[in-house]
């Protein structure tokens, strides 16, 4: 068996393909938080019960519908996403004219209500979610074994990171919501329905939480607080990478999952504090993140 | 009359700041509200444009109120506003600034009039809008209204702060864009600028307009308008 630093290559890239997969959670659930703290200036601290939701979306279609995971990677981020807009628009909507503490603290409290409200229903326990049929097995690379799903998980997530910077960064409706970001009024002027934006971003960067939840329902199983453990640590990422770039928390996602998953091999008693040390020390360096700038 | 405005109040919160503006501008005409800092000009044009949340009386365009209707859908009436502070957006490069006021009409400029009139931005495309010089920015500001289709262009204090040479840019622009049809409510502080290319001014004070003086008259009433400004 081949050694690297006296680590078995097995255990050194399983870490990896481990701090791949956590990663590419922290990069989609982070990604919606930037892409909403962009436009609305409010942290949404409801996103890890959303992301939730979505995975228990995709566990009702399977189990009560029968409708498989193909089926819930469309319906569920629509679905969980039309809730956002209903929040948005009953709830968020009239905080604006507030400090954005407010708008915080009611998105803390959904949390705590929805996540409460499914803990009654499905205690605590995780119910499992088969993986589809096309994305069982793996292949042998020789160094380890990959399994179809992980490796689908890792290249969708990538994908969907990429396009949505690719909509913001380089098209005509990405530049409506990085204006709108810097100068609403006059976005709105220019003949936008701003209001109506903010209300559909709101929504996506929700969907993108809920997406992440039906991916993430065959590796870690769906249970009420799944997204109450992950969020603590993506808001850290958040930190990390600057609030409200959106390619600092794609990079920052995926590489504190790496850093993570290499620290598990080389120093376990430290992975589980590793991201928060690391956040401290950029709160040190550079307060606004890594990507962040000033404001 | 394209735009006629009465008895127009608005407020910012608490603070009354229009107390009943009354004006009107006739199709294809370049009218100019002078006034002295703080005078309510700016907000005159914002409350036409929508953009005062709590306002009041009748601001008809084309015959259609206005008054009830928030920004963007005065803007796809036909209006579009140049602010004073420019707005030209950091995280948009000149292109994306150029290109992000949506077509609502036909008979915009097209982009290569709009580089006509302004060649030094076709040479900068690629840069940070607010990378450009002050110069720049505001005929970026002034460029990428032009292209929408609106009839009527709302331009607060174009001239603010540029160079003469710049100044007398901006001038030959306004006339071309008369020329060409476009309807034009300029605010301005520096009137040897708007007396050469305005048919008629309107002098606010305190929130009102308290006086108008046709464009060919300046000049024999200039006693008058000193006093209103104070200069
Ligand atoms: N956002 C605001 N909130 C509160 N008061 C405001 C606001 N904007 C302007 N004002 C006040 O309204 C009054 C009129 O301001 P406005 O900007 O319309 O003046 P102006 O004639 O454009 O002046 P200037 O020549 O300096 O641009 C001023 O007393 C100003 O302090
Ligand atoms: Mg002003």
């Amino acid at each position: 068996m081949t050694e690297i630093f006296g680590i078995p290559t097995q255990a050194l890239f399983g870490q990896l393909l481990i701090g791949l997969i956590n990663g590419s959670f922290y990069a989609l659930l982070s990604l919606g938080l930037a892409v909403i703290f962009g436009l609305l200036n409010i942290i949404n601290f409801a996103h890890g019960a959303q992301y939730m939701l979505g995975a228990f979306c995709a566990y009702f279609l399977l189990n009560k519908w029968g409708l498989g995971y193909w089926w819930a990677l469309v319906i569920a981020p629509i679905a969980v996403g039309i809730t956002g807009v209903i929040i948005e628009r009953t709830m968020l909507k009239p905080l604006y004219k507030l400090d954005h503490l407010y708008g915080l603290l009611l998105t803390f409290g959904l949390a705590l209500v929805i996540q409460g409200l499914f803990r009654n229903e499905f205690g605590s326990s995780g119910l499992p979610y088969p993986i589809t049929k096309e994305l069982t097995g793996g292949h042998n690379l020789g160094f380890m074994f990959l399994p179809t799903y992980r490796a689908w998980v890792i290249v969708a997530s990538l994908a969907i990171c990429l396009a949505t910077w690719f909509m913001i960064e380089r098209t005509r409706l990405g530049a409506y919501l990085r204006a709108a970001t810097e100068n609403p009024q006059l976005v709105q002027a220019f003949g936008i329905n701003v209001p109506r934006m903010i209300t559909l971003t709101y929504g996506f960067g929700v969907g993108l939480a809920a997406l992440a939840g039906v991916m993430a329902g065959p590796i870690y199983q769906v249970s009420p607080q799944m997204g109450a453990d992950l969020i603590i640590v993506v808001f850290a990422v958040v930190v990390i990478g600057g609030m409200g770039s959106i390619m600092g928390s794609i990079v920052t996602g995926f590489g504190l999952g790496v850093i993570e998953g290499l620290t598990k091999v080389f120093y376990p008693e430290a992975s589980n504090t590793v991201i928060f040390i690391i956040m401290a020390i950029v709160l040190l360096i550079k307060p606004a993140g890594l990507f962040g700038t000033q404001k | 009359m394209i735009l006629e405005v009465r008895g127009l109040h608005a407020w910012y919160g608490e603070s009354h700041i229009l107390h009943g503006v009354d004006f009107d501008v006739a199709e294809g005409e370049v009218v100019t509200l002078l006034g002295r800092n703080g005078a309510g000009k700016t907000t005159t044009l914002k409350s036409i444009m929508g953009m005062v949340a709590r306002r009041q009386g009748s601001i008809r365009f084309k015959g259609e109120e206005l008054i009830h209707l928030t920004s963007y859908k005065v803007a796809r009436r036909g209006v579009a506003f140049c602010p004073e502070e420019r707005g030209i957006f950091a995280s948009l490069d000149v292109e994306e600034n150029l290109l992000l006021p949506p077509r609502i009409a036909e008979g915009g400029l097209s982009v290569e009039r709009v580089f006509e009139l302004f060649p030094n931005l076709k040479e900068r495309l690629r840069s940070q809008g607010t990378k450009l010089s002050g110069g720049e920015q505001q005929m970026l500001a002034i460029g990428r209204i032009l292209r929408t289709g609106a009839h009527l262009l709302l331009l607060d204090e174009p001239t603010e702060g540029l160079a003469p040479v710049i100044v007398q840019q901006i001038g030959r622009t306004i006339a071309e864009l008369k020329q060409h049809g476009f309807t034009i409510l300029l605010v301005e502080q520096n009137f040897r600028f708007a007396q050469k290319i305005a048919d008629r001014h309107y002098i606010v004070e305190h929130g009102r307009v308290v006086d108008m003086v046709p464009g060919a008259e300046l000049e024999a009433n200039m006693g008058r308008v000193h006093q209103y400004l104070g200069v």
